[in-house]
């Protein structure tokens, strides 16, 4: 992709820095939340746990949305060869979601909850966040110029606005008292709206690195290729119909669970694919390593793996009623939002500056020095979330059980652990995400 | 089969017509067994104004910091639960909930309770990896 134009610099620029502004928040806020497990009722009385921990999500979220974002619009430009459809949509869309997030960050700091889980805020809000995401689409539509042999990431990125809109569409079908009502039907769609979700903005992240990784590597064939068609109906299907292993062990119809684990086992097929190309990847590895981009996405293929693998198993009924409810989903999460989405969306954002700004060579060192600082201590943060989440599989599962708080007392060892690896996570993280910002705003722009 | 535009089409859309009448049907038909158990309380209401949800769990889903709250009706009592929502603990605020709130708590906490078991121990595990209860 050629160098960006002043006035699209400026676009991707505000998109990119409030989305690391959002990044740096959401590991401060969720710091703040790892304090409060190992020290019980730290800032109670100000800031308490109920208001840290949807801070720390929302803000984490937010920070893979805008990021999302501002990578389709650039990498938009470069697909189509074209200038965006309407900068004046891009900049409103970024405006509404400033302002929703400022007034998110509000309600929650003043303790007016309202919605439900990772959207804990009063629905007001959601209205904006949907009408934001409408100008987007409008954006995204009208600035290709035609549907007909797109490559496989454009599908993605258009799989992924779409697919948003109608789960965070449905996740809200609450406000109806018919479904909000029963109770338990109430549960099913809220998680079958949430696991779609998540695969709409994979969609996104997954369109954008692959689109990275064929710009790497120079091969412009790959995304046109039937296997990336087949990956990519392969993560559809189970954006569509794997959501039920969220909720196995609610009383819903049998089905439910059915259907969700024999789609789940499809994944079996996209794990495969990892470990058959695992040669060419290190081959491939080898090539491009100097490049920090590059770093960052082989560091979130690890991570797909091992994040992957974890789901897989979490996917089958039997495993899955004893890992349900514990730590070891945190830990899926946590390698799924940091070590595959974050790693992707820092690589495209460094690939950006690499691009565009003249001076990231200054940065080289303390950048590199960052990724091996988070890819560790993430190791470790994972590691020790899951211990942390057998040790309440075999509480939940004894026949004679402790006390709740007694149970926690036993776990604060994987508490201290996981704090420490999550600050040391955090300084990793801040060793890239401080160079990126400061380069964004004084990016001397390459001719 | 190479994926020539068309069967990309016809791919996606099979897909997402099966993944419309899927929805619907999951809609239209929200667990029956439970309709009984329709919920007449606001207290979900107060549990989401409160947001209770970032600490504890109603089947196994939620926060990490508290229990899971799904049987603790049938478990502990109400008297057991109101003492909780009245004064709090070490790490559980004061919420300074009002009577009402806490009675449309305690409403909502019954109803959960009577739609089944969250306990892990009451699954038994079939021979192809299902679970039933």
């Amino acid at each position: 992709m050629g160098p960006l134009s002043n006035k699209e610099h400026k676009l991707f620029k505000a998109y990119l820095l409030t989305a690391l502004m959002l990044l740096v928040l959401g590991l401060s806020w969720g710091i703040i939340g790892s304090l409060q497990y190992i020290s019980p009722g730290l800032l109670k009385q100000h800031f308490s746990f109920e208001k840290i921990r949807p801070l720390h999500v929302s803000s984490v979220l937010f920070w893979i949305i805008i990021a999302s974002v501002g990578m389709v619009l650039t990498y938009l430009r470069s697909v189509t060869g074209k200038k965006l459809y309407s900068f004046k949509l891009a900049y409103i869309h970024l405006l509404v979601f400033i302002i929703s997030t400022l007034g998110i960050y509000f309600a929650y700091i003043s303790g007016n909850f309202g919605g439900r889980e990772y959207w804990e805020f009063p629905p007001f809000f959601a209205v904006l966040i949907i009408a934001g995401w409408i100008l987007f689409l409008i954006n995204f539509i009208s600035s290709l110029s035609s549907f007909r042999n797109q490559p496989v990431y454009i599908w993605m990125w258009m799989t992924g606005i779409i697919f948003f809109l109608f789960t965070y569409l449905e996740s809200y079908l609450w406000v109806i008292p018919y479904f909000r009502k029963n109770l338990i039907g109430d549960i099913l769609i809220q998680w079958k709206s949430n696991g779609s979700m998540v695969g709409s903005w994979n969609m996104l992240i997954y369109g954008s690195s692959i689109f990275l990784m064929e710009k790497i590597s120079g091969n412009k064939e790959t995304s046109q290729s039937s296997i990336a068609f087949i990956l990519y109906f392969t993560g559809l299907f189970n954006l569509m119909f794997n959501w039920g292993h969220h909720i196995y062990t609610l009383p819903t119809a049998p089905y439910v669970q059915y259907i969700s684990y024999a789609v789940s086992m499809t994944e079996l097929f996209i794990i495969g694919r990892i470990i058959f190309n695992w040669k060419k990847t290190l081959d491939t590895a080898q090539k491009n390593l100097h490049i920090l981009s590059y770093r960052l996405l082989l560091s979130a293929d690890i991570w797909v793996f091992l994040t992957l693998a974890l789901a897989i198993l979490m996917s089958i009924p039997g495993i899955n009623v004893y890992t349900h409810g514990t730590h070891i989903t945190v830990a899926h999460t946590m390698g799924a939002t940091i070590g595959i989405n974050s790693f992707i969306l820092l690589a495209t954002i460094t690939d950006n500056s690499e691009d565009n700004c003249s001076n990231l060579l200054h940065y080289h060192k303390i950048i590199n020095k960052g990724i091996w600082i988070s890819n560790i201590s993430l190791l470790v943060f994972w590691c020790s979330l899951i211990g942390a989440g057998i040790k309440k599989a075999i509480w939940q599962t004894a026949e004679v059980q402790n006390s709740f708080s007694m149970m926690m007392q036993e776990l604060k060892p994987y508490f201290i652990v996981f704090m420490a690896a999550g600050i040391s996570l955090a300084i990793g993280l801040f060793c890239i995400i401080f160079p990126l910002m400061k380069m964004k705003i004084s990016c001397i722009f390459k001719k | 089969m190479g994926f020539n535009e068309k069967n990309k089409i016809l791919t996606a859309g099979i897909l997402l017509l099966t993944f419309t009448v899927y929805s619907f049907h999951l809609y239209s038909s929200l667990p029956r067994q439970n309709l009984a158990k329709a919920d007449d309380s606001n207290g979900k209401l107060v549990w989401q104004e409160k947001n209770c949800i970032s600490c504890h769990q109603i089947y196994g889903l939620g926060g990490y910091l508290g229990p899971d709250l799904t049987n603790v009706y049938s478990t502990k009592g109400p008297e057991y639960i109101k003492a909780f929502l009245k004064k709090g603990t070490v790490v559980m605020p004061n919420f300074k909930l009002s009577d009402k709130e806490i009675q449309e708590l305690l409403g909502y906490l019954k109803n959960i309770d009577q739609t089944g078991k969250a306990d892990p121990r009451t699954f038994t595990i079939s021979y192809n990896g299902t679970i039933k209860q």
